[in-house]
């Protein structure tokens, strides 16, 4: 189960009494020093993402063996060539924007990434891809360690999370706001003119009296806060319409033209969460048919990053932007008897950006039922990691956040030949 | 409305309960501590009778969405409809124990829809038998039925639910394709915990639920026609199944291997053993804890053993187990008040409750609640919602005030005659008396009570108008509703 929220939290308090009088004028500062900001985007694809089927081995006859129903015909796959195991490899048919961004060469997939031992819990995978720790799946996330290492005082806005929830990934001592709809982030009142200024200004003075004797309580103190200065900055992005099209029922993209309109506004933000779900597909995965369940999830994921793409082309942004996708397992390769695919080990992450070197990256696994495959698992039921996904991490975080990844990840995690950014 | 403020009650009642109606305050407030626990989980003897009263006057409104009022049908309904109850039933503590279950055991009403229809989609999870052609009884009023009944057969329930059935597609596990995700649940979430299960028991688990499966009957004329679950024998997968822990009292491991048509008893040996593991009454211990005790802190290890002792004891009775919740020192101590973050469900109800619903209808808060992190039918994810701080994002919290506001200037009027019965609206200090009194928090951090009295006297020198005194009350409750210290229960 998630190695419950509060546990996390209880070990959080103990760190939790940060000052939060953040001054007026930081937003200011952050605004002056904007203009080019290097932005990490992390991507969150929840449920348990069935990577073969996002990028298929299309020449293994066991893909085809083990999922009768549900393997891509190898006519219908966008291929993108083989990798240095010459396995060839192509992307789902819907994919055809990552295709032409995967040909621009700004698309990194790295292949077989996980851990040791994987876990196939949801709760449980979805906090030790956050911790980045298999051993510890209760302290802060990797990215909110990341904001904590930043000098202080730490601007507000200096991440910006796209959902209404509170991320592993991203907590840690610096707050996120957490920002779904920039125009439903406003302070409203029931009475109009001055006396609803006197309460605006009520409520920003009463935030202010943090008891910080009292830490449970100050953290909602903290929120109140963060929530109270952030309405203005988040109200400039709120008019944001981008330069390409973000589907108005995909709730990703709009998430991403968030994400974009905060970018071309300047606020000054670095981090970034995003997620699209519902990957979990036990059942009717119906990977081929058009509106069929992962056939949408792949649709939903290739035009939120196609727009989001294309609009920061358009903006001059690309190269100050990296996205990086992870999701808490991969699938079992046999389908099973609901058309669907159980709880798996590695599976493949995406990195795109600007400066991102594309292509693919470690190897296919082989998906013979040989109990001694040593690219499977599991009496050759699951995909065995290659790549520990900290590996990926640490190209994050030493050649594009500029921190030392062996401090972060409190560990040596660098490996050679995956130098997609 | 003026209360009389008993801290013990109250208490008692925002966590037992939503908060507090005047009415409930002065009925539960005639009672010793121990009387009005008895009589929270004494609730079969109070008639439910709270649905009779939706949309009648004096009640919390609610809003009318299709030609009629359909919470079998139409999920929006069924929100509200369980909104009125939070609001208006006499047995607070079922509505309260039926909340702790359906986060137990996370149902989503998207996912059940997509597979089925909408209409269907309420239908499993909140119609009830009485108002359906084909006496379906959704999920929800299962666990309704059931919220301090025992919890073996609420397992028991679960695990042959339509609903569950879907949504953890328990009806397509057979043992040509074993079907894992709800034998990982009812192990990981539902009953003994993560870590206390191998990834050996989850094939054993999937396999014993091996055709547990959905058949159709009823008249697709009528109406009646529905889902239902049915064991389906030839799907059954009938060699022994082996586990890491006891399955049975004796300790034996193993569920023999049984011909197909008496294979449903590998499902009811392993719900049984799993009900009785020792991991499961810590569990729910546990999880009560925090539910009804205190957010704050660690796990007290006393409570929960003597919990799960007193779960153990009387064979999974939750009327025994909460009756020992409530009777606790852990409970009743008064450093366990306001220790706990409010769930948008508590704070919203508790708001209406503090504060008026005359003219104000659940259907408002819908939009609100979603925006503050909880969807009545739609957790995350089959482990519910995340607790605790992590409601407290910036746009909840936002949320929350505006929510504040919403309500403060729909009761606007209301509060200010209020103000004003109460002889509270003479001058600002005596209005700030009046809704610190009206609206209890944990007590305010220092410097709070002086903005709010700043506040009353911005904009004017005091004269207590009606157009003041509206102003001023309506600001005030907003600012107290979304204040910190309110968001604790």
């Amino acid at each position: 189960m998630k190695v419950t929220r509060r546990q996390f939290v209880k070990g959080g308090i103990a760190a939790f009494t940060v000052t939060y009088a953040a001054p007026e004028f930081l937003s200011d500062v952050a605004f002056a020093q904007s203009g080019h900001v290097r932005n990490l985007v992390v991507l969150n694809m929840s449920g348990g993402n069935d990577s073969l089927s996002m990028l298929a081995p299309y020449n293994d006859p066991f893909y085809y063996s083990r999922r009768p129903t549900i393997a891509i015909p190898a006519g219908q796959i966008l291929q993108v060539g083989t990798d240095s195991s010459k396995v060839a490899l192509g992307l789902h048919p819907r994919l055809t924007g990552l295709k032409s961004i995967f040909d621009q060469g700004k698309l990194a997939l790295i292949q077989r990434t996980g851990y040791p031992n994987q876990s196939r819990s949801h709760f449980l995978g979805t906090d030790i891809w956050s911790t980045a720790d298999p051993n510890n799946s209760t302290e802060f996330g990797w990215v909110g360690r990341y904001l904590d290492s930043l000098p202080s005082p730490v601007d507000p806005l200096v991440g910006w999370n796209t959902t209404s929830s509170l991320p592993h990934v991203i907590q840690g001592k610096t707050a996120v706001p957490a920002i779904a709809s920039p125009s439903g982030y406003a302070f409203s009142s029931p009475n109009t003119g001055a006396e609803a200024s006197a309460e605006r200004s009520t409520a920003v003075r009463i935030a202010s009296h943090v008891p910080v004797d009292r830490p449970e309580l100050a953290f909602v103190y903290g929120t109140s806060q963060d929530a109270l200065a952030t309405l203005d900055r988040v109200a400039t992005v709120a008019t944001y319409t981008g330069t390409a099209t973000y589907a108005a029922n995909n709730g990703f993209a709009q998430a991403l033209k968030a994400v974009a309109g905060a970018m071309v506004r300047g606020i000054g933000t670095k981090v970034f969460y995003v997620t699209t779900g519902g990957f979990d597909t036990h059942s009717s995965q119906n990977v081929n048919a058009t509106g069929g369940a992962y056939y949408n999830l792949m649709g939903t994921l290739n035009d939120g990053l196609l727009a989001f793409y294309t609009d920061l082309k358009n903006q001059g942004l690309l190269d100050d932007t990296l996205i990086l996708s992870f999701s808490e397992f991969g699938r079992r390769i046999s389908e099973n008897g609901s058309n669907g695919t159980d709880h798996g080990a590695a599976s493949v992450m995406l990195a795109m950006g600007g400066k991102v070197n594309g292509g693919l990256y470690g190897t296919a696994p082989n998906l013979n039922l040989d109990p001694k495959n040593p690219t499977l698992e599991n009496s050759a039921g699951d995909v065995t990691f290659e790549t520990d996904f900290r590996s990926v991490y640490a190209q994050v975080i030493d050649n594009w956040l500029g921190t030392d990844s062996t401090k972060l990840l409190n560990g040596n995690f660098r490996k050679s030949g995956i130098g997609f950014i | 409305m003026a209360k009389a403020p008993d801290p013990q009650i109250e208490h008692l009642l925002r966590r037992a309960g939503f908060g507090a109606r005047p009415d409930e305050l002065a009925s539960y407030g005639n009672m010793s501590t121990a009387q009005a626990a008895d009589a929270l989980v004494n609730y079969d003897s109070v008639p439910d009778t709270v649905d009779s009263f939706i949309g009648k006057p004096g009640y919390v409104n609610t809003t009318l969405h299709g030609a009629a009022f359909a919470p079998q049908s139409a999920i929006v309904d069924s929100r509200q409809r369980w909104l009125f109850r939070m609001v208006h039933s006499d047995r607070p503590l079922q509505e309260k124990m039926t909340l702790f279950w359906h986060n137990h055991f996370a149902t989503g009403y998207n996912k059940i829809a997509g597979a089925l229809s909408t209409t269907e989609g309420a239908r499993y999870l909140a119609a009830k038998a009485s108002e359906d052609p084909g006496q379906v009884r959704g999920q929800m009023e299962m666990l309704r039925d059931n919220a301090l009944g025992n919890f073996k057969d609420i397992l028991l329930a679960i695990a042959k639910d339509t609903a569950m059935l879907v949504w953890l597609d328990g009806r397509t596990n057979t043992k040509a394709q074993p079907q894992e995700n709800f034998g990982r649940e009812i192990m990981e979430l539902f009953t003994v915990g993560v870590g206390n299960y191998t990834e050996p028991d989850v094939t054993a688990a999937a396999r014993v639920f091996t055709g547990w499966n959905l058949q159709r009957p009823g008249s697709a004329t009528d109406g009646s026609q529905h889902y239902e679950f049915n064991y389906v024998a030839n799907s059954h997968e009938t060699t022994a199944k082996t586990f890491s822990f006891a399955v049975y009292p004796d300790g034996g491991k193993t569920i023999p291997a049984r011909a197909a048509s008496g294979g449903m008893q590998d499902g009811l040996d392993f719900i049984n053993g799993l009900a009785a593991h020792p991991n499961t009454a810590r569990y729910l211990a546990t999880k009560l804890y925090r539910f009804f005790v205190t957010e704050f802190g660690a796990v007290n290890a006393t409570f929960v053993n003597r919990v799960a002792s007193v779960y153990l004891q009387n064979g999974g009775n939750m009327k025994a187990v909460m009756r020992e919740v409530l009777s606790s020192p852990e409970f009743w101590d008064q450093s366990a008040y306001f220790t706990r973050y409010a769930w948008p469900a508590e704070f919203v109800i508790r708001a209406l409750k503090d504060i008026g619903w005359t003219g104000f209808s659940v259907d408002s808060a819908l939009t609100t609640m979603a925006n503050m992190g909880q969807i009545l039918f739609e957790p995350p994810d089959v482990s519910g919602w995340d607790l605790g701080q992590s409601w407290f994002s910036t746009s909840a919290m936002l949320a929350r005030m505006n929510f504040g506001s919403t309500l403060a200037g729909n009761q606007k009027f209301n509060l200010a005659t209020a103000v004003k019965a109460a002889g509270a609206g003479t001058t600002p200090e005596a209005m700030l008396a009046y809704f610190t009194n009206e609206l209890a928090t944990a007590p305010l951090a220092s410097g709070v009570s002086t903005e709010f009295s700043t506040y009353l006297h911005t904009n004017g020198a005091w004269t207590g108008s009606d157009a003041q005194l509206q102003a001023k009350a309506s600001g005030l409750v907003h600012l107290m509703a979304g204040c910190p210290e309110y968001q604790l229960v």
